[in-house]
């Protein structure tokens, strides 16, 4: 093999130039001639019915176009099409205070906005439920009337003998823990721009995450064939998840459009970001570990109620996302799982950066923390001992390719003294360690299909040069930089010779979008294979003009070689230009299915299938104001293993990033809902979200190591670093004062709280 | 009622209609159509739509436009030199400061107006300079990195000038 050119050296984003000079266009950003504006008119209530909706006084507002409520369009949808539960605009009743009930079309946003002042909408109120727990027992308030006790889905999982291996177990320890209610924060708010051409073809600009399934649900609202859909992303502002499913922005910018005519744009406020939410599950969690007294874990039982709010959304998939966590990064013989995803009447949860593993995480990790301490035995020597290796499958047959868990974990431990900390420093100061992994994509699509999950297209020619295109979405997580680096690498070019167009519905190639950690992944070897399928047909045209056998040659530095006589050479271009003047264009079309893999007969063990996982481990430092009771995250350590990285420099900013988002979430983030389920705080005002005072020192390392069945060996870095960072924080505050938090967040209110109680005991 | 009002952009004045309530932020984008000032919360909570007025930082989501006249306001749109990013902005590319890159322009007119006060700041000036501007992508290490360097460039940058 030769050496790697382009592929682990620290390029600027693609983008990035852009950016600075703020020429890069988000959606917002677009202007259309003859352009209107779209607004949304909100419930106030969480629970009711709509009697009618009277819109004659705002129809008639000048400057006021058009006017649509659920009824213009009352097909169910949901981003898992088995169970479409939502509607552009409430049709019939309202779940949520902040649900959409009807939208208004003007010349411009402040006519909109007064015209929705003028909308009646006349409520018959509902008993309404904001807590999981409770709404399970309350028969009064039915939120979907195909929801018994407003279950939505309940998932069951046994392998092996649990009842037996805890029976057996040395030591048994059972836990309850509640995660909190946090939103994606990201910054730009939600924004689509929809028209349709005289051919009633519909464009929508938006900044998604997912282009193809906005464009199946367009179809499917809108009742237009698929062809007569594109969907085009422009810059997107962050997503993280959150534009991760279809907005009512987005159906209600198109449902506007045709009505009116006109392009149309809706963009959202800060508090409606806040209600299309869709941000991380809460959970309730019960997690019994079962240990030897060598600390060899013998069984998880885990039982979990998701807060799931109003809707769907990506519940089920979250719902077995739990479930599938607790089978890794340590090795588990026996394990069971009972959890329920539960309507409550407040805005819907949905994927999150690490969806489904950050709350089993910080169950799993405080847990065996504890565990450590009653055997007597270093919190990392036990993690040691059960961590996974290469090679390993779960018993839920999740095979893992790769892993350099061990290396994390030891990485980590060395670079932060925390053997020589752990138990040791002052009241007040402490250090915790915690693992998690990831996936790196999934093993099926949300719907059924066969097709391949990620598809490249490369042409070259001597006029517009190498041009990558791909479905993939570039959502400021940079895959647009790691793909033409790819490219690059494998056609022996200069990754700023790769021209890439992504995000383009009508253009590029199919990809499912970006979500569960799959770009890199699945889109990457799209692109290797398309590269080298490039490749492969230069060799055919420069071996002639070489005089050596094609398969022989290699690409690198601009030129394309003999491996066995380097001097027997010549450019890539001119081989492009033989190639053409010989045979015509010259493209090729790479793609990539994962293995299908699942289990027959066990419910929902095809979620949280992935052709590999990354890892990552961290040893964190706090320091707590015992007068104030304030957390202060000193110092994160932090090892991951994203196999070979692409682009190292974005891999750190995707590990410090996932750090900084996860310490907000441990200890202050959380969307407070009143007692009519309004939000209390839908703003990033009262929203906070960490700043850069807050911000800890970070030492991460990326491992060595590759993953043979990757492209170039990579795989994700996005969404594994985040999963350690609550319960290491949580265990570091518990090395500084003794106290386990078992609810996030962990604000200084429960701190004084704690240390209060504590010191009663003391001196009782 | 709409007014007329001179605007001083980037050097070039702009005549605009605008009503009195109208905020700079919105006129900013749509009226004068530079995009590159960002909207993140329009309540003055996220810094994204940060730009400079006589050199200083201001919120234009909580800014009057009539207020801005007769100042001189710089946008991100104003700030290259040219062909060439200015040191800050060549920074942020060369440090992997920018990912999603919607709360850049707020954050590097945040960065000037502090290297400007203070050339030559600490890591916790740094941070408090950009503590109103929030980045939910990259944790702020890269940011900072990047500042700390871009100040370095530019101290290098007055020596040379000097000499
Ligand atoms: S848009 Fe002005 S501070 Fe957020
Ligand atoms: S780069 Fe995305 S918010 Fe800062």
């Amino acid at each position: 093999m030769k050496d790697l050119e382009v592929v682990g050296k620290n390029l600027p984003r693609v983008d990035a130039a852009a950016k600075v000079k703020g020429e890069a266009l988000y959606t917002d950003d677009l202007v259309m001639a003859h352009m209107a504006y779209g607004k949304i008119k909100r419930s106030p209530y969480a629970h009711a019915l709509i009697k009618g909706i009277h819109y004659e006084e705002a129809l008639a507002l000048p400057g006021v176009l058009a006017v649509i409520t659920g009824e213009d369009a009352p097909k169910a949808y949901g981003i898992v099409p088995q169970a479409p539960t939502e509607y552009a605009l409430a049709v019939g009743k309202v779940r949520y205070v902040g649900e959409g009930v009807a939208a208004v079309a003007a010349v411009d946003e402040e006519t909109a906005e007064e015209a929705l002042e003028k909308i009646e909408v006349e409520y018959e109120v509902l008993p309404a439920v904001f807590d999981p727990v409770e709404a399970l027992e309350r028969p009064d308030v039915v939120i979907h009337t195909k929801a018994k006790n407003n279950v939505m889905y309940e998932g069951k999982q046994e392998f092996g003998d649990v009842d037996k291996a805890m029976a057996e177990s040395d030591l048994v320890l059972e836990r309850s823990f509640k995660t909190s209610y946090v939103n994606h924060a990201f910054l730009e708010p939600h924004s689509a721009l929809a028209h349709f051409d005289a051919n009633g073809f519909l464009t929508v600009h938006s900044s998604t995450q997912i282009p193809h399934y906005l464009q199946r649900t367009l179809a499917l609202v809108l009742d237009l064939p698929m062809n007569m859909i594109r969907v085009i992303v422009p810059a997107v502002g962050g997503g993280f998840g959150g534009k991760g499913e279809v907005a009512s922005s987005e159906l209600c910018a198109a449902l506007l459009a045709r009505k009116t005519g006109r392009p149309l744009k809706v963009t959202y406020e800060r508090s409606e970001v806040f209600a299309q939410h869709k941000g991380r599950h809460p959970c309730v969690m019960k997690m019994k570990i079962g240990v030897s007294k060598e600390g060899i874990i013998q069984a998880v039982d885990f039982d979990n109620v998701l807060d799931g709010g109003a809707y769907g959304g990506w519940g089920i998939i979250v719902l077995f996302y739990t479930a599938a966590m607790i089978h890794l990064p340590y090795k588990v013989p026996n394990a069971r799982f009972h959890g329920r995803r539960v309507y409550t009447n407040k805005p819907t949860t949905g994927a999150m950066r690490g969806l489904g593993g950050v709350q089993p995480r910080f169950a799993m990790e405080s847990l065996l923390e504890d565990i450590a301490k009653e055997l007597g035995m270093s919190p990392y020597v036990l993690r040691l001992k059960n961590a996974v290796e290469s090679g390993y499958t779960t018993l839920s047959n999740v095979h893992v390719p790769q892993a350099e868990f061990k290396k994390c974990l030891q990485t980590v431990a060395e670079r932060s003294g925390y053997l020589e900390k752990q138990g040791k420093l002052p009241l007040g100061r402490g250090v915790g360690l915690a693992g998690g992994y990831y996936i790196s994509g999934t093993a099926y699509t949300l719907y059924m299909s066969y097709k391949p999950h990620s598809s490249a297209l490369i042409r070259v020619d001597t006029e517009a040069g190498i041009v990558l295109l791909t479905g993939a979405t570039d959502i400021g997580q940079g895959s647009n930089t790691v793909l033409a680096m790819m490219a690059a690498e494998e056609l022996g070019v200069l990754a700023e010779e790769v021209h890439i167009v992504s995000g383009d519905t009508q253009l590029t190639p199919f990809d499912l979008g970006s979500f569960a950690s799959r770009v890199t992944y699945g889109a990457g070897q799209a692109v290797r294979m398309a590269a080298q399928l490039i490749n492969r047909q230069l060799y055919e045209v420069a071996a002639v003009e070489l005089g050596v056998r094609a398969d022989q040659l290699m690409s690198g530095g601009g030129k394309i070689y003999s491996r066995y006589e380097p001097g027997r050479t010549m450019d890539f271009m001119s081989a492009v230009a033989k190639y053409i003047d010989a045979r015509g264009p010259l493209s090729a079309t790479g793609h990539y299915s994962p293995p299908r893999k699942g289990m027959k007969g066990v419910q929902g063990a095809n979620i949280g299938q992935s052709p590999t996982f990354g890892f990552s481990a961290q040893v964190t430092e706090v320091e707590v104001d015992l007068e104030t009771g304030q957390v202060k995250v000193l110092k994160v350590t932090e090892a991951g293993d994203c196999g070979q990285p692409i682009n190292p420099m974005s891999v750190e900013g995707q590990v410090e990033g996932s750090i900084v988002m996860g310490m907000g979430q441990a200890l202050f983030e959380e969307i407070k809902v009143g007692s009519d389920g309004r939000l209390l705080n839908p703003s990033l005002h009262d929203y906070k979200i960490p700043t850069a005072v807050d911000i800890p020192e970070i030492d991460s390392t990326i491992v060595a190591s590759y993953d043979p069945t990757a492209p170039f060996g990579a795989k994700e870095s996005g969404e594994g670093p985040i999963q350690p960072v609550i319960p290491a924080i949580a265990n570091a505050i518990c090395d500084a004062i003794g106290v386990r938090f078992l609810e996030l967040p962990i604000t200084p209110e429960k701190i004084l709280k704690a240390l209060k109680d504590k010191n009663g005991e003391l001196t009782t | 009622m709409k007014r007329l009002i001179t605007l001083n952009i980037n050097g070039q004045d702009f005549d605009l209609a605008v009503s009195p309530r109208d905020l700079l932020v919105d006129v900013i984008r749509r009226k004068v159509g530079l995009t590159g000032t960002k909207k993140g919360c329009g309540q003055g909570d996220c810094g994204a739509c940060t730009v400079l007025v006589d050199g200083r930082p201001v919120l234009s989501c909580l800014t009057l436009a009539v207020a801005a006249q007769g100042k001189k306001i710089q946008t991100i749109e104003g700030f290259s030199e040219g062909e060439k990013l200015h040191p800050i902005q060549a920074s942020f590319v060369e440090h992997g400061a920018v990912q999603c890159g919607f709360c850049t322009p707020g954050m590097i007119l945040s960065a000037k107006a502090l290297l400007d006060r203070s050339p030559d700041p600490s890591e916790e000036e740094i941070k408090r300079g950009i503590a109103g501007n929030l980045c939910r992508c990259t944790g702020y290490k890269k940011i900072v990195e990047s500042i700390e360097a871009a100040a370095e460039k530019l101290a290098a940058r007055e020596e040379g000038r000097m000499s």
